[in-house]
């Protein structure tokens, strides 16, 4: 058997604060646990029976000491409460610039794309303090992507895409696991997240020889699936062009205005009745079951990609 | 089996076990006692399964590949275990036992308010744990207790729909027996037992009633619409079939984090009869206990978001389902203080009742503090799915609800069978169940800090250690709870009888023979004094 440290690896920049509060409220329950066990020892002993017929006064309750420990209680649980609302909130969003990874599960293992196209399984490098965005979704049942040693674990559902971010502060390798019951083999659904110093993942990215990026992949699929048909890049065709839509808002037919993000995009694939954009007739036929996960996930890679082209002058087009 | 040949005496006083005989008496029976004693043997069998699923999961988890069993059987076992322990054993413990048995005897009346509903719910359960034993039969279930979805809906190829059809049956059991105890603790209470000299147990069962009343419909419904999906594919949760993925996990915990309470606020009842008993002392702050009850069961309902905070819900959900669920932790700590307090000057005995309640007290405090780590937000990141939570709750509903079982179980075994057990052996299991608890979970809250997630079938090897530590003291709980299974059926026959009030306890079930007649009172009696009135010559009061 081997021996087991007492607290797993710090290796994210959020770890050593997550662990701030976890030792708090550690101290915290140890306190309350040893002053109950203490108290009760202690008038166990004191007020032991010392012959059966006592008959101890009565003591009906006391109102200041009720709201003593009311208090208490609640002065303490509004500090963790801010405390940890505060760390939580402060961590919600990924930081601009960061490296945007996909990831898909499946029953029951983990793949992963890079956006220069090199794909992995039940593993995902990384590099060494640089802050990491994966875009996750799954292909079947609910999954979980969990990382002990960064303290940040997401569930991964079929058909949303849910985000999460992380910067490695520590070169190593590290578990990833499933913590989402998804089956027989759960327990084998689990993987390696590798941190390397930026210079060695640049190595890593150029030796695993990607025949292309996501981003040409998706423009691939784009092709094939006749998507230019109609999504022409001047504006002209039945659908609007798709140049500098992704990140900006849409009106929709409907009034309302959304922004194109990744589950706009990707519900437009699968069920586009809904989303019809504003000017446009709602002749899109749907994708749903064309498209695996790994298409979406170029799809949107490309478009993300065109989002940030300008949209061409309609006139341009016309000449 | 008569208790009556084995005693010398000739005039054996008519109560509700010898009042009559046979397998009828007993099936048809409308005796709150006797339906009492029918849920006492059926939730005993259930434990006795799901603890052996318990044993056979500690034994494979020895070693980090697996020791016994494949993948696919362990998840059968972890999923049955919950569903038996929780759904046929927990639910129905305290309240259909216990509350069963003394309700009617505490508020003073000849029996519940619809006797023959009372015997229709423990059918119900019956008919319920007959479908869950099927498809334990049948090739067993694995889609965890949570059965969520799309996994139990479409992906999973075991026995959901029994299993489904078995918990949708049970809860109508559940409802029935609340529906049964409000009406009863309304409308038939003695002369005189106004809501406030109502022994606490009664608060905590009416505040258990009207969490199964309001919560379990929710339950069937979503196991209707699960059981739905998975057999005539309407696309609700499945995304496939048009669903939300959610939607399930959002209706689940909203009966089943309050159904939380409904294991606990009754074990909680149970500690705020015996303390004040053992101390010969009115309970610390009547009103505040009562209330704080009350308190507990509406703010249950408010809190499912808690188990949802890593789903990619709304981080303002999130920030909100967090300050509601710190917000139960005060009415909890309230009660831990004013039972503590309940010692101060008191005439402390540790008979056995008295030694699981205390171990309540302790264990809960740690239970109820390890919910504040997964309450607060940034810790329940790490922390959610690993064995952390496993250990937590097990606090609450192993070393909380089971503790305050036995502890009520010893309380009330003079009344309920007439005969007293060794208080010496009883007193030795209740520390060997303290003890062995611990030792089994407290393992499991370092397992869940390090990372290990729940359900693993196998593990990396540097988590053994704690799971072989864990296993270990397993092996002690399961010895402490087999002690109390042999003395409590040996009392049955051999144990000295008890006279009607044997702990010197007030309460009007105290003021009938031990066993009670069938009738319960001779007389309806009348109340005078506020409950707990220990204090001598003066009815304790404001």
């Amino acid at each position: 058997m081997q021996s087991f440290p007492f607290q797993p690896d710090q290796a994210s920049t959020i770890a050593k604060s997550v662990d701030q509060l976890y030792f708090f409220l550690t101290a915290v329950t140890l306190f309350f646990t040893g002053l109950i066990f203490s108290v009760i020892f202690y008038f166990m002993i004191k007020y032991r029976r010392r012959s059966p017929d006592e008959r101890p006064k009565a003591i009906e309750g006391s109102f200041p000491l009720e709201v003593l420990w009311t208090a208490i209680p609640t002065v303490i649980v509004a500090l963790i409460f801010v405390w940890s609302s505060t760390l939580y909130f402060r961590n919600a969003e990924p930081p601009k610039g960061s490296l945007e990874i996909f990831v898909t599960g499946k029953q029951w293992m983990w793949k992963v794309e890079h956006p220069e196209g090199q794909r992995e399984i039940n593993e995902m490098h990384v590099p060494l303090g640089r802050p990491v965005k994966l875009t996750m979704t799954s292909e079947d049942v609910i999954h979980d992507f969990f990382v002990p040693a960064f303290r940040v674990k997401k569930d991964v559902l079929p058909g949303r895409y849910t985000t999460m971010w992380f910067e490695a502060t520590k070169v190593g390798t590290f578990h990833l696991f499933c913590a989402q019951y998804c089956g027989a083999f759960h327990a084998g659904m689990i993987g390696s997240i590798i941190v390397q110093e930026p210079d060695e993942y640049e190595r890593w990215l150029a030796g695993g020889a990607p025949g292309e990026s996501m981003e040409q992949a998706g423009a691939k699929v784009f092709q094939a699936n006749g998507c230019p048909t109609c999504h022409l890049a001047d504006g002209t065709g039945l659908g609007p062009s798709l140049l500098g839509v992704y990140g900006n808002p849409v009106k929709l037919t409907t009034g309302q205005i959304v922004t194109a993000d990744d589950a706009y995009v990707r519900q437009h694939i699968l069920n586009p009745k809904v989303t019809t954009v504003f000017g446009y007739h709602s002749i899109m036929p749907s994708f749903q079951g064309q498209l695996t996960e790994e298409q979406l996930n170029n799809l949107i890679a490309y478009i993300r990609a065109l989002g940030k082209a300008q949209p061409m002058p309609k006139e341009a087009g016309k000449q | 089996m008569s208790t009556a040949t084995l005693e010398p005496r000739v005039h054996a006083p008519r109560n509700y076990l010898n009042a009559d005989y046979g397998w009828k008496s007993w099936l048809f029976t409308l005796d709150h006692k006797r339906i009492a004693l029918l849920y006492l043997v059926s939730i005993t069998f259930f434990f006795i399964i799901g603890g052996s699923f318990a044993v056979l999961m500690r034994i494979h988890l020895v070693e980090p590949q697996g020791a016994l069993v494949q993948p696919e059987t362990y998840n059968k076992l972890f999923t049955l275990h919950g569903i038996v322990m929780i759904f046929f054993f927990l639910i129905p413990s305290i309240p259909a036992v216990l509350g069963n048995f003394l309700v009617p005897l505490m508020v003073g009346a000849r029996d519940l308010a619809f006797p023959r509903l009372n015997l229709l719910s423990w059918y119900i359960y019956i008919v319920g744990g007959m479908f869950t034993l099927y498809s334990a039969i049948a090739g067993g279930v694995d889609t965890g207790w949570t059965f969520y979805t799309p996994y139990s809906s479409t992906y999973s190829n075991t026995q959901v729909t029994a299993v489904a059809i078995g918990v949708f049956i049970t809860g109508f059991s559940s409802i029935l027996t609340g529906l049964n105890f409000i009406v009863t603790i309304h409308k038939m209470r003695a002369p005189g037992l106004t809501w406030f000299r109502m022994p606490l147990f009664l608060w905590a069962m009416y505040a258990t009633s009207i969490i199964m009343v309001l919560g379990t419909p929710v339950l069937a419904i979503t196991i209707f619409l699960l059981a739905l999906e998975h057999l005539f594919h309407v696309g609700i949760f499945s995304p496939a079939l048009g669903g939300d993925p959610l939607l399930f996990q959002h209706l689940f915990w909203f009966y089943s984090h309050p159904a939380v309470y409904i294991m606990i606020l009754p074990a909680m009842g149970v500690v705020s009869e015996i303390i004040p008993c053992f101390a010969r002392k009115r309970i610390f702050g009547y009103k505040i206990v009562a209330f704080s009850s009350v308190a507990i069961a509406v703010l249950g309902f408010l809190v499912w978001g808690h188990h949802m905070f890593v789903t990619g819900q709304s981080v303002y959900a999130g920030l909100i389902f967090s300050m509601l669920s710190f917000l139960v932790a005060i009415p909890s700590a309230i009660k831990v203080f004013n039972w503590t307090s309940t010692l101060y000057k008191g005439s402390i005995s540790y008979d056995a009742p008295m030694l699981y309640a205390l171990g309540f007290i302790g264990l809960f405090t740690m239970g109820g503090l390890t919910g504040l780590f997964l309450a607060s937000l940034a810790t329940d990141v790490h922390l959610n799915g690993t064995y952390f939570i496993v250990a937590h709750f097990h606090y609450i509903m192993v070393g909380g609800a089971v503790m305050g079982y036995l502890g009520g179980i010893h309380f009330w075994w003079p009344k309920i069978s007439g005969r007293k057990y060794p208080n010496m052996w009883a007193g030795i299991a209740a520390v060997i169940i303290f003890i062995g608890f611990n030792l089994t979970f407290f393992p499991q809250f370092v397992l869940g800090y390090l990372g290990m997630p729940r359900r693993y079938a196998f593990y990396p090897a540097e988590f053994q250690v704690l799971n072989v530590m864990s296993s270990a003291g397993a092996t002690v709980l399961g010895v402490g709870y087999l002690i109390p299974l042999i003395y409590l059926i040996w009392s049955m026959r051999y144990g000295p009888i008890s006279e009607p009030n044997p702990w010197g306890a007030t309460g009007l079930e105290w003021k009938t023979s031990s066993p009670p007649p069938t009738e319960n009172f001779a007389e309806i009696p009348v109340v005078t004094e506020e409950a707990y009135a220990y204090a001598p010559g003066e009815a304790a009061g404001d």
